[in-house]
């Protein structure tokens, strides 16, 4: 994949043909495994990941913790997600996201009602375009509530980027690869909270400031869909 | 797979509640306000096999940087720049948090913010570091060795990256006939190529109160932690919100306000050493 | 009596009272659900909220069935469907006060993949909880078979004033003991009474959500008995 000579054209459009604030066609199931107490797969553009959830069940003692439930997240890339095959064994870089996604979700699960338990959030990128940390965020939100985990809110995940003196939201895999800036952002909306926020490059306080607020626009709307989703996979239970 | 800490010192909830009237009246434990970092002193050169090395003591914490410069081959991808690794070790002796063994996922995340903030703004002129395109250039081997532990690594480690980086000196070499580089016992005069340098600022969430360069108990307290990198212009070339808790945006502006005076306390403090490090060479000679 | 049926989702606020705690939660004043489920507003300005999905907590007095998972030196683990392995003494389960009437090897007497029906004696999320068989009706079981179902469909499968339930007895004449934790003990004249009266529990589990189930399940037993001639 080679550097584009520009990002955005003379008519504002990106390279996908998207307005710069505007994000990937997005898809959301959930109940997509048997297995798992709670599964959804996510879909922003090429890049789709699938989160399942186990759990609470009784932890080993050796991590349990005497007052509330831990989370075990694991962000994971399948060898065939990227353009060459990955290795699957767990990278540096996905050591650092696991951490810092199992962070953005301690904030909005409630641990307090099983103690000593663990609740296993397992997130597979199965095809990589960019944003799959964000993308994981919101496949595990769904997969969370799937799970009946009780929870504050949903979160759901946005990057924001910059090319060509431009901010972008959710970039794809050129945009974040050869940009000046990926932002990955996680929130709940309904709390007014953000749970994650990374910076990788460069931008003035005032592009910081204002890329915070696009990305809260967008997740608002993922949030909706994500209720949508939920909803809609639960429709028949609400008609009588 | 990471997992909810399970190994984490308790802070006895008196305590928390001491240092929470402190803070109702503006105040700290070790008599800080807010947005003021600790004592910080930073030392350049301290060992004499490395490349280039510092000691930074930020309070009690204490964080040793070692610089090891080898030849070696570029990445398939950039033939024209050399290599830039960083690594932390959270060394047993530091805490009696740390264990042995591989690196952990706080040690892995703090090298690689660090990595990160030093190259998006392109803090290290990489390009500078080819020794032949495409086939040898410069590996610069950024090690940082946590010696004490008392909360706030990230600020700590950036301090003494940042000064051993300013203070390394590139190795003599000769090209043989086979074309190996040949890397002499001596280290030349020659500094690395640094374009800008960056500081990272941590400050912790304590219920509603922000506090720059927190200590481990407040650490232990926080909610969250933010580390936010900066050039001297004031831009920012790094961020990561880490820890548990979570933040309303009106918090992040806070944050990049007093992260951006705080970034330039720091920037005063790394100049300064460096100035009397080249006083002290010239006292030398 | 007209319902208006809604699925809230975590996040969404709700209002009224008489809602578990453990669905709802308490955000700057105003409670908010933190498990997706089923809200009805009835009528009479009656709120009930029950739950899509979530995992069974073990309640003081709750009677469930548990499966023997292991053992130790003097007591029982038995799986309960729940996140918290349940505990049953040597000394509980042969109803002994003293050690010396207990038999020399009493895990015989209860192995590994024997059901047990149990009432909840303790639980307090410090301890796991335990059980105890020293009352009507409790002990091992014997005979029939158990079928698992998601805690959270308990209550369809019992019905509204125990309709569906009763439904299940007289046209299957097997008899039927639910438990709260989603096992439902079934103990029928042959197997392949049994058999259909544990096919029907499963289609009430999986169209728990449906219209007239009562009639659709009354139906599909009453073919089912016809065709295997029971």
């Amino acid at each position: 994949m080679a550097r584009p000579q520009r990002f955005i054209d003379d008519e504002g459009k990106r390279l996908d043909g998207r307005k710069p604030d505007e994000i990937r066609p997005v898809k959301m199931q959930v109940g997509v495994l048997s297995n798992a107490d709670g599964s959804a797969l996510v879909e922003y553009g090429l890049t789709k990941v699938l989160a399942a959830v186990y759990g609470p069940k009784e932890s080993q003692k050796s991590i349990s913790l005497p007052d509330r439930a831990s989370l075990r997240v694991r962000y994971h890339m399948a060898p065939f997600s990227t353009e060459e095959r990955k290795n699957p064994a767990p990278s540096r870089r996905e050591v650092e996201l696991s951490k810092v996604l199992r962070e953005s979700l301690e904030p909005i699960v409630i641990t307090d009602y099983f103690p000593r338990t663990s609740i296993d959030i397992f997130i597979e990128v199965l095809q990589s375009d960019g944003g799959t940390r964000t993308v994981g965020a919101t496949a595990a939100s769904l997969a969370l509530a799937d799970a009946g985990i009780p929870m504050k809110a949903l979160v759901a995940g946005v990057a924001i980027g910059k090319v060509d003196n431009v901010l972008i939201v959710d970039l794809n895999e050129v945009e974040d690869m050869y940009g000046d800036a990926d932002m990955p952002i996680v929130a709940a909306p309904d709390l007014g909270q953000i749970t994650l926020y990374q910076l990788n490059g460069v931008l003035s306080k005032e592009e910081f400031h204002n890329a915070i607020d696009m990305a809260m626009k967008v997740i608002n709307k993922l949030v909706d869909i994500e209720k949508e989703t939920l909803r809609n996979s639960y429709k028949e239970a609400g008609e009588e | 797979m990471s997992t909810t800490p399970f190994r984490v010192q308790i802070i006895p909830k008196i305590k928390k509640e001491s240092y929470l009237n402190l803070y109702r009246k503006g105040q700290r434990a070790d008599e800080r306000d807010f947005y003021s970092p600790r004592k910080i002193s930073i030392q350049t050169n301290v060992l004499e096999k490395a490349n280039g090395s510092s000691l930074v003591k930020l309070g009690n914490t204490q964080v040793m940087a070692g610089i090891k410069i080898e030849p070696g081959e570029p990445f398939f991808d950039t033939p024209d720049q050399g290599v830039l690794q960083v690594h932390a070790e959270l060394v047993p002796l530091a805490s009696p948090q740390f264990e042995p063994g591989p690196p952990d996922e706080n040690s892995i995340e703090l090298a690689r913010v660090i990595d990160r903030s030093l190259r998006d703004p392109k803090a290290v002129d990489l390009n500078s570091l080819v020794i032949r395109p495409g086939d040898k250039v410069w590996m610069i081997w950024l090690d940082l060795y946590i010696l004490d532990y008392d909360g706030n690594l990230f600020d700590a480690s950036m301090l003494a990256a940042m000064a051993a980086l300013l203070t390394a000196k590139m190795p003599e070499y000769e090209e043989l006939e086979t074309g190996e580089i040949k890397i002499s016992k001596n280290i030349s005069n020659n500094p690395i190529k640094i374009n800008k340098k960056v500081v990272t600022v941590t400050t912790a969430k304590v219920e509603n109160y922000i506090l720059v360069d927190p200590n481990l108990d407040e650490e232990i307290i926080s909610d969250t932690k933010s580390v936010i990198a900066f050039d001297e212009q004031g831009n920012i070339v790094g961020a990561q919100k880490t820890g548990m808790g979570s933040l309303s945006q009106e918090e992040i502006d806070n944050i990049i306000n007093v992260s951006s005076s705080a970034a330039q306390v720091y920037f005063k403090l790394l100049n300064d050493a460096l100035k009397s490090e080249v006083k002290e060479e010239k006292g030398d000679k | 009596m007209s319902t208006t049926r809604r699925v809230l989702v975590p996040g969404e606020k709700i209002e009224g009272v008489n809602i578990s705690d453990f669905y709802v939660y308490d955000y700057k004043n105003e409670k908010r659900v933190s498990i997706i489920g089923v809200i009805d507003l009835k009528q009479e300005g009656q709120i009930s909220y029950s739950p899509l999905n979530g995992v069974y907590l073990p309640k003081e007095g709750d009677i469930i069935i548990g499966l023997v998972t292991s053992h130790g030196v003097a007591n029982w683990f038995l799986d309960i469907n729940s996140p918290y392995q349940a505990i049953l003494s040597v000394q509980d389960f042969f109803g002994s006060k003293q050690s010396n009437q207990l038999p020399e090897d009493p895990f015989k007497y209860l192995q590994i993949g024997e059901y047990v029906k149990a009432k909840i004696a303790a639980f307090d999320r410090i301890r796991n909880p335990l059980l105890t068989v020293q009352d009507k009706g409790l002990g091992k079981i014997v005979e029939g078979i158990v079928v698992s179902v998601h805690p959270t469909r308990i209550p369809r499968i019992i019905g509204k004033k125990g309709s569906m339930i009763e439904m299940l007895k007289s046209t299957t004449s097997c008899e039927f003991f639910v438990a709260v934790n989603g096992m439902i003990h079934i103990k029928c004249q042959n197997e392949q009474l049994e058999n259909i009266a544990s096919n029907a529990v499963k289609m009430i589990e999986l169209q728990s959500h449906i219209t007239g189930l009562t009639e659709k399940v009354k139906k599909f037993i009453e073919e089912e008995r016809k065709v295997r001639g029971v």
